[in-house]
């Protein structure tokens, strides 16, 4: 057993770029599906029932298709109707829309919590449209939501072992190559896990620490 | 005393004029045919039981709701309408709002800012004032509400009372024409009433146009400088402060008085030897 491990310690580098690049899609997977589910929560608020309904109705396809699914279909589908993307462009676009579509849900109940005098203030010191809600509405949100976010994040990350079948070169798909070249699943996949783990636990170190800064301001 | 304001200001063109303002919350009529016009310098106080209208009456004022029909002026301009008929855009409402301060029940301050970034905020971001002099003025206001001490904290640390006074300088931070206040001590614990009613008798002194619904009435007999009595959604009487306590001239306010006002409120509704009906 532990010349198992020694192996996954030799194949260390394979490791590495897998981790790294699962902390890039999942970096750049959270930032891009936050600032377009930020976009989308309005619309999800909006008074206008076109917007509402259009908005509503991608939150609600996303949310009921599984993941691997939905990644399959973005790679493998998407070019019967001409579009082509590789594993990695494909594996960000099918991270980011899947989720963008849980930020927005998230923010819109958080949205839905906050009290109304805050926001009238808003209007009735001329603020409107963007700038409203970004100076006024979307500060107090992120701060209320970070933990259900900070959630998401972790959902990210697991998520994006999924990509592993579009080969895309992750930590799970590291590991992956690890056992088969060395048939050696239970040490190659506990590392793995090992660093998800550790993985999680930096997000949750992140959100305690915006639970601090929301926690002076409540 | 009963008035802050001398008359001989008011032949000016009032600063806001209501005129037969209606409106509905589905067949819940709120506000009916409300007309009258505050000038410079006046602080009017809207009083009226629970549910008669007068804060749905304050948010039409700068449009927060919209009103069914009437017409609403600021320095002569109607506002929420353009000269073309047609409902304003969200860039000319906001043009508008700038000009009139709002004060809110629940003090509304922003709680991600720190007490001098609320006061800061709009005049910076909506008005486009420089910073640095915004900053100054923002500074000054605090002082004169005496939380200097206070500038760098977040709302949430302050009591309610605090909250209210930043409430009050975030208004006036906007240099408004009109200022209008949302039951501004309801939310207050009792001993915490006192030194936002000070800030406000301040302002009334100072010449500060101002409309504010209120149950305190002890402060609407002291700084109004006219009544407006509201029942159902209509304009039941407007008059004095003096006129409107001692000697009201409908029964529905006479009622009120007696509920609300306390000893005064008795005396006047003539449950007292002595006083007249």
């Amino acid at each position: 057993m532990i010349r198992d491990f020694l192996v996954v310690w030799r194949e260390r580098g394979l490791l590495i770029d897998g981790l790294e690049n699962t902390i890039v899609l999942s970096l750049v997977a959270t930032t891009a599906a936050l600032s377009l589910g930020a976009l989308l929560c309005p619309m999800l608020m909006s008074a206008r029932a076109s917007a509402r309904l259009a908005a509503a109705a991608f939150v609600d396809a996303m949310r009921c298709i599984p993941f691997l699914l939905f990644a399959y279909i973005v790679y493998y589908g998407l070019p019967s109707l001409g579009i082509n993307l590789d594993n990695w462009r494909a594996g960000l676009a099918a991270l980011t829309l899947y989720n963008t579509a849980y930020m927005a849900e998230i923010l819109r109940g958080a949205w839905a919590a906050q009290p109304r005098e805050p926001i009238d203030a808003g209007y009735a010191f001329g603020f409107t449209g963007l700038r409203h809600f970004r100076r006024i509405v979307l500060p107090p949100l992120l701060l209320s939501a970070a933990p259900v976010v900070g959630n998401q994040v972790i959902q990210i990350i697991k998520d994006s072992a999924f990509l592993t079948v579009i080969a895309l070169p992750e930590l799970t798909h590291a590991a992956s190559s690890i056992q088969s070249r060395h048939y050696i699943p239970f040490a190659a996949f506990i590392t793995a896990v090992l660093l998800y783990w550790m993985l999680c636990l930096t997000v949750e170190a992140c959100v305690a620490s915006i639970g601090r800064l929301a926690e002076a301001r409540r | 005393m009963n008035s802050s304001a001398p008359s001989s200001r008011h032949d000016a063109r009032p600063v806001l004029t209501l005129s037969h303002v209606s409106k509905s919350f589905g067949s819940l009529l709120v506000l009916d045919d409300v007309s009258f016009r505050v000038h410079r310098g006046e602080t009017i106080c809207l009083l009226g039981p629970s549910g008669s209208g007068k804060s749905t009456l304050l948010r039409c004022i700068n449009w927060l709701e919209r009103p069914d029909s009437g017409e609403i002026q600021l320095g002569g301009v109607r506002i929420g309408i353009t000269t073309g008929g047609l409902v304003m855009t969200d860039r000319d409402l906001s043009r508008v709002r700038t000009r009139i301060g709002m004060v809110f029940q629940h003090f509304a301050l922003w709680p991600h800012m720190t007490v001098l970034q609320n006061v800061m905020e709009a005049p910076v971001q909506v008005q486009k004032r420089p910073r640095a002099a915004v900053r100054d003025e923002a500074e000054a206001l605090l002082a004169k509400v005496g939380l200097s001490d206070k500038q760098d904290v977040f709302p949430a640390k302050l009591s309610g009372g605090q909250k209210q006074r930043v409430g009050i300088a975030r208004a006036l931070a906007m240099r408004p024409e009109l200022l209008l206040f949302d039951e501004p001590t309801s939310a207050l614990d009792p001993e915490l009433v006192g030194e936002v009613l000070a800030v406000m008798r301040e302002l009334a002194l100072d010449g500060m146009t101002m409309v504010v619904v209120t149950h305190e009435m002890a402060f609407a007999r002291e700084a109004a400088s006219r009544i407006v009595f509201l029942d159902r959604g209509r304009v039941v009487e407007t008059a004095t402060p003096n006129a409107f306590f001692t000697a009201p001239a409908s029964d529905r306010a006479r009622q009120f008085l007696l509920r609300y006002a306390g000893n005064d409120g008795r005396r006047v509704a003539g449950l007292e030897a002595g006083s007249p009906t």
